[in-house]
Formats: structure tokens, sequence, C-alpha cells
């Protein structure tokens, strides 16, 4: 494609962008009594958890009802290559999110997280959860949960990240946004700058489909395709999800989280299908705030156990690995045009998966199909809930035998909103 | 006070012009695409639109299309795609390697009724794997690489008989025979057909007994991943005919891919090193099997119609001695016998074998050297002149091979 043809197809974009950026002036124009705004305490509140994105979203309030919506909306442009082939510049409507929150009684909550992705080819329930608030450290959680793996399954929203694509070990070695029918509790507690919080949920899980795909790897994923996990399980064997974080407020917020049980059919009708096989997560999480200079820093690790059969193919890993680091260094802010609290950033994400951890029966040699990414970029933030970003993205994919790797690298260009 | 608003407005300005000039560059910021002669993978030249189109739908069914149980994998099997055990299109890895078993003369495969003539070592879960009967001949076969396969099919049979030399009339030490094979009821013999006793020429796989692309496909679907088609209709784990899970079209497709794929382009041919490595490969008698280069006759697909092309092979089978004897064979071939494979792409192997070579019809050997080394019975010749040759020798031999 050349440039000029790049530069006239990207109008519509940067016409979408500026039209979002002047509705949401107005949007806060016009609020009014029965129309008012609710924005969500900042990051560096004291006491506030990934755990708490869930609620701590930015809404609309309707007036004295006891509900109040709100969403976000992402849009971009990307031209992508890979090993110098590229099929040219697309325009893509990644997701549409509303929420809607209601104080039901006295301590008594419900929350919903309804989400549209790639123009409505997908539309999930992700969270619909009933909360029954009787202290800080204790309450009751039940309906489709988000299980807590890590961080970001928990704080995805979009206007929150510095970067268009969610991180791959997130999203596709964990899953992502990965929820399920069941129940569970959470809590926090507080000791002067400190913040202890816990979450325990049983729910439903995977199934065999983690060991049985067309990626052709152990891909936890997949399992989201079965939309009868809301109904019921796959195995009659409840999923453990525990997370523990703790934040202070110098050194920011660490999460550690486990996630597991059995995964696949073992029996059904009374007969023995095969024996139990479990899988097993756990997650290690972290964000700061680097005082004085204001850099950002988020990253997470998670390590992947399945019991793959001896029998089956080692195309799909009994062991992966994987996680990211983003780094966000605001390098200006102040007022810009009308936007008086306008942020620019430099950013920055690594990231890594190791799909397959392991060594060939046959050789002893190394299973590599491991993948690894830079994302440079810049963001700019008119304001709190709107984001728009520029990110370059360059990454390796090895294949399960270690041939020279697919290199794919492209640009990116889009917003991200709360509504 | 009244200058900032328009100072910022100059810079927001100034970021997206910076924005946009990055994008319309983007083609400089990405990855190089890989020289020709550096892949094995790609299409023949000059095909039509119309071909190119059918090309990629057979690349996907290659290369993307992953068997899973719903869609009819196994529930034994080798590999769970096609891609899965020819990287790149490349010669296989002993993660790949497949076992057959069952035959040790021409009388057939005394073990079809016990599994054979392929064993499928894994299973889906819940599922066990076949075994070995005891007893079975077998041997462990590494998979081919698909470049130029086209070419080679395209390869009149009065071609391969006129290099043949079954009684070594020549003396020279090199016989050389093709592998006469019964055909399977849907392949239709073609058009230049040599008929001997009812039998055909086969000139696939690596006892040659292989005859036509078609029939490669339909059975790499039914024995590698255990997908029944209309031409393989029998589900290798229960031994029942079975609805297709594959459909014609989609064989076809494939077939007309791995048909016109393009033949290995050379690296460094016209190198004083490279030249002096292919006189010595005259010199030492290696080209007598591995025949630098044969003539295409007619074809449907124009491009590989009346071609010549330099594959190094000349698809017959060759004594290789008691070292490479597995006690195993296919059709009429002779349990030492084995094709001469194509020595096309060699020096790109290791890029689709992980980074090192796993060569012979097992993967036995880690180098080309060492392959030349376990050269035996026909090969023995040209194997004892290569030990005789000086380290300079040698290295522009290897250098040559390096090249293919």
């Amino acid at each position: 494609m050349k440039p000029m043809s790049i530069f006239w197809s990207l109008r519509p974009i940067l016409s979408a962008l500026l039209l979002l950026v002047g509705l949401q002036q107005a949007a806060a124009q016009s609020e009014t009594g029965w129309l008012q705004r609710i924005m969500p305490e900042k990051d560096s509140v004291p006491g506030k958890l990934n755990m708490d994105a869930v609620l701590d979203r930015p809404f609309l309030k309707l007036g004295k009802t006891p509900l109040a919506i709100g969403g976000y909306v992402e849009g971009n442009t990307a031209w992508f290559s890979e090993d110098g082939v590229s099929e040219g510049l697309s325009f893509q409507f990644p997701r549409l999110t509303i929420f809607m929150a209601s104080t039901i009684a006295r301590q008594i909550k419900f929350m919903t997280e309804i989400e549209f992705e790639e123009g409505g080819r997908e539309i999930n329930i992700e969270f619909a959860a009933l909360d029954l608030q009787f202290h800080p450290a204790f309450n009751l959680r039940g309906g489709i949960i988000m299980n807590p793996i890590g961080a970001f399954n928990q704080n995805h929203d979009g206007p929150k990240w510095d970067f268009i694509s969610r991180p791959v070990s997130a999203t596709q070695m964990l899953p992502a946004t990965w929820s399920n029918a069941g129940f569970g509790l959470y809590g926090k507690f507080f000791s002067g700058d400190w913040t202890l919080g816990y979450e325990a949920y049983l729910s439903n899980g995977f199934d065999n489909s983690i060991i049985d795909n067309a990626e052709n790897r152990t891909f936890l994923p997949a399992t989201k395709a079965n939309t009868e996990r809301f109904e019921e399980s796959f195995n009659g064997q409840p999923m453990t999800t525990l997370k523990l974080s703790i934040r202070q407020l110098d050194i920011g917020e660490i999460g550690l989280s486990y996630m597991g049980g059995i995964f696949n059919k073992f029996q059904e009708d009374g007969l023995v299908l095969d024996e139990k096989r479990r899988v097993d997560t756990w997650a290690v999480d972290w964000n700061a705030t680097i005082p004085r200079i204001g850099t950002k820093i988020t990253g997470e690790w998670a390590w992947v156990r399945v019991d793959v059969p001896e029998t089956f193919t080692q195309q799909f890993g009994r062991r992966q690995s994987g996680g990211f680091l983003d780094i966000v260094q605001p390098v200006l802010q102040r007022k810009v045009l009308n936007w008086e609290k306008s942020v620019i950033s430099l950013v920055c994400r690594l990231e890594y998966v190791d799909w397959n951890a392991g060594a060939f029966r046959e050789t002893g040699g190394n299973i590599a199909d491991d993948f690894k990414a830079i994302v440079p970029g810049l963001s700019f933030r008119p304001g709190a809930q709107t984001v728009l970003r520029l990110n370059y993205r360059y990454h390796w994919q090895r294949d399960l035998l270690g041939n020279p790797p697919v290199r794919t690298a492209g640009w990116q260009f889009g917003f991200s909103a709360y509504f | 006070m009244h200058k900032t608003p328009f100072m910022h407005g100059i810079r927001m300005t100034f970021i997206f012009a910076c924005t946009l000039f990055l994008l319309a560059g983007c083609e400089k910021t990405a990855p190089p695409l890989p020289e020709d002669a550096a892949l094995l993978d790609g299409p023949v030249e000059g095909l039509t639109t119309e071909q190119n189109q059918r090309f990629l739908k057979g690349d996907i069914a290659f290369n993307d299309e992953v068997f899973t149980a719903a869609t009819g994998l196994g529930p034994v099997f080798v590999a769970t795609s096609c891609a899965a055990c020819h990287a790149g299109d490349g010669k296989g890895h002993p993660f790949t390697t497949l076992t057959r078993f069952g035959q040790s003369d021409e009388s057939g495969n005394q073990f079809l009724h016990l599994g054979g003539p392929q064993l499928q070592h894994r299973a889906l879960p819940g599922f066990q794997p076949e075994e070995l009967p005891a007893g079975a001949p077998f041997t462990k076969l590494l998979p081919p690489a698909n470049t130029g396969l086209g070419f080679l099919e395209a390869v009149p049979d009065a071609v391969l008989m006129a290099l043949a030399d079954p009684e070594d009339a020549d003396g020279d030490g090199i016989s050389g025979r093709p592998n006469w094979v019964n055909l399977p009821d849907y392949i239709s013999p073609r058009p230049d057909a040599i008929v001997q006793d009812g039998k055909y020429i086969g000139r696939f796989g690596k006892k040659a007994a292989v005859y036509d692309l078609l029939q490669q496909t339909a059975n790499a679907y039914n024995q590698d991943m255990g997908i029944v088609s209309f031409y393989e209709p029998f589900d290798p784990y229960t031994g029942l005919e079975m609805d297709p899970e594959v459909s014609n079209q989609t064989i076809h497709d494939l077939v007309f891919y791995l048909r016109t794929l393009k033949a290995p382009v050379r690296r460094n041919e016209h190198a004083m090193e490279v030249s002096a490595g292919r006189t010595l490969f005259e010199q030492i008698g290696c080209a007598k099997c591995h025949v630098p280069t044969l003539n295409s006759g007619p074809s449907p697909i124009s491009v590989l119609a009346y071609r010549e092309f330099s594959p190094y092979t000349d698809l017959l089978l060759h004594d290789m001695g008691p070292d490479l004897d597995d006690g195993y064979t296919e059709g009429s071939a002779k349990t030492a016998e084995w094709r001469t494979p194509p020595l096309w792409g060699l020096g790109l192997s290791k890029d689709a074998q992980g980074g090192q070579y796993f060569l012979m019809h097992d993967g036995r050997a880690s180098g080309i050297e060492a392959a030349i080394l376990l050269h035996g019975g026909e090969g023995n010749s040209s194997k004892e002149a290569y030990k005789a040759l000086n380290n300079q020798e040698k290295q522009q031999l290897l250098v040559f091979l390096e090249s293919l």
C-alpha cells in the first residue's frame, strides 16, 4: 500500500477519534441532576486493589434510581506484516462493553458486564454477580464471576491500558476474559498503609478442549467456546480459584493467585471414560507507580500445568509459562487544547510465552513453541477516561521444533474510552 | 495566556502528523521478506490466478487445518495435522517419525489384520495407542520434504525405465529398478503408464511404494491422522468403513498444493567451491543414483510440463547394504532396497528440523557426512571414494550438497 493511500485510509478513524473526544466533552457539560457521572477513585487511593476493578468504574447514575450504567469502547487501525508479507491496513472494532450496577437493597448489589466483540460476532456476559456485602473483610459473591487468576483478568478495561493489543500471556495462555458460573467470598483488611485482600471461589471450569483444539497446542482459552459452562459443569468437579493481594502505597500491589481443578470428562452415565486429569495455574502480578518520576510498572507472570496423557501427542504441552511487563512513563502532564489534565506517555511492553516447556521424548532436545514480543508506543490521555494509543509491535513465534521464527511487525493506532 | 491553547494545538497537530508519517512508512519497519532461495515452501512460478486460488486452499488444508476429536482425529494417530510432520514443507523430525510394520518380502503385508501397515502410536485421552505386534518386521520412517513433488510426478515412466539397470548390465555396480506396485481402486494409471504383471511403477515414499500424490494424500489422512475419506474409507482404529471426515474437494486441493510447490532454489550455485564439489560428486559416482537432472513429460498444469529440473534422484530402488536393512519393505522392494531420496533442498533441511540435520530414512544421520558414511551396498563404492578424498575435497563436496 502506498503512503498516500494509507493517509487517506486513516481519515475515517481520525474523524471517529475527534468525534468521540468531542462527544465526551459535550456529555460532561450536559450532566444534570438526572444524569450524574460517578468517577472511580484514583489508582493511588490507599486500599484499592485489582479485585476492586469490576466495581470501581465510571458510571452514569440515572437520577435517584438505584441503577447506574457505563461502558467502554475500543477501536483501532492496524497494519501488520508477517515475514515481509502484509495483508494491508485494517480497521478493527474489538469490543464494546456495557456495564450496569444496581443497589438492590442495603448491602446487596448487582453488577454486570456485557461485551460485544468484533462488531457483535461474539456477545458475552463476562460478569453478572450479586454481592452480599456484610463487612469489608467478608462479602459473598455469586453468579457469573471472573476467576481472579493474575491481575489482567480482573482489571482488563481497555481505557486503563496504554497498549492496543492485550497481553498474549494473559489472554491466550491464561484466558481472558475468563468467567464462569460460581460462588465465593472476598474481603479486605486494612492496617496503616497496608491493605490485604483475599478472594476464594468455586466455579465451573475447563473442559477437554484445552488439549484437543485447532490451535494445536495446550490452549486454556479453548474452553471459552463452550458456553455450556454457564449451565453446568463439564465434569461435575468444581474449579477452585484463590487470590491473595497485598498493597502498600510505596511498593504497590502484589498478587498471588491459583486456579485449578479437574478439566476432563472422566465419566458419563456412571461409565469411566478416562482418568481424572488436572489443570493447575499459578500467577504472580505486581503493579506500582514510582514516586517522583511517576513511572507506572505493571507485570504478571503465570505458570500452567496440565495432565496431558503420555500417549497423546507432545504437540500439546504439559507445562507453560509466560508473562508481560508494562512500563508507562508520563512525559507531559498539562492542559492540551481544552483538556485540562492531559497526559502524554512513552510506553513499552515486553512479552514472553513458552507454550510448551519440556523436551522431546525422541531426542531429548528442547521443545520450542515460544513467543516473545516488544511493543513500544505512545499514549495520549486527554482525560482519565479516554486514551489514544500508538503502538509499534514486533513479535517472534517459533514452532515446536525451534525452526527460524515467524516474525511479525506492525503499527496500531486507536482509542479506548469509557462512556 | 492566549497563545497557550494555540501552541498546544500546534503540538497536537504535530503529534498526529508524526503518527501519520510513521504509519505511512510502515513497510520500512516490517521484517523483510526472506529470500526465495532460503525457503522450501511457496508455489512454482507461473501459476494462473485460478491456480493460485486453488494453491491457497490446499495451503490452508495442509498448513492450517488441525484435526481434533470432534473433526475426526484418531482416536489413534501419528499427528494432528499435515504441517505437524512437514514444518515449512521440509523434512520431518524424530518427533514425527512413523513406524511401518508387517511386510518382509514381495508376498505382501502379513499384519494387516493386526493394524498394519502403519503404527498409530498416539491416541486421544481415554484411548490406548496401537502397539507393535509381536514378531512384526518394522522400520521407522522420517517424513520427507514436499518440495517439487509435482515435477517428480510428471516424469514419464519411460524415463525411469531408461534409468533402470536391474541386472547391472553396464557392470558399474549400480542396478536401480522400479518398485512395481498394485494400485488401489481409486487410482487411475497415468496415460503413459508402463505395466508389468498388472503392477505399476511407484515413485513416492521411502520405498517408492506410492504411485501418485492422490494416493499419498489419502493414505496420509487415513494412516497418519485417522481421517477417513471417500478414497480411504476404513477407520484404522476399528477397521470399519466410516463416513468421510474430509471432503474430496479438500483432498484434491491439497494434492494440487503438493503438485505446485516450487522446486528448491539453489544457493551459491556458481561459487568455486560448489562447482568443484559438483565435479567430485560426479567423479566418485554419487550421480549414478542421485541423478542430477530429470525431465517432466505432459502435465495438466502447464508450468510443470516438459521442464528440466534438478532433483538429484532417479526415483528407483537401490540395495543399500545390510546396515540399512531394517527387515521391512513395501511393494516389490527388497528389505535392503530404498528409493534414492531427492537431494534438492538438502541444505535447507535443518531449517525445518529444528536447526539440526536428521538424515537417512529414519533420521539416524546427524549430518551430511554421517549420511554419506552410512551408505552401503550399491552406494559402498562411492562412500569409499569419499573417504579417500582429502579434507579440502570433502569440504567442497559437502558445500556443494549444502547448496542444493
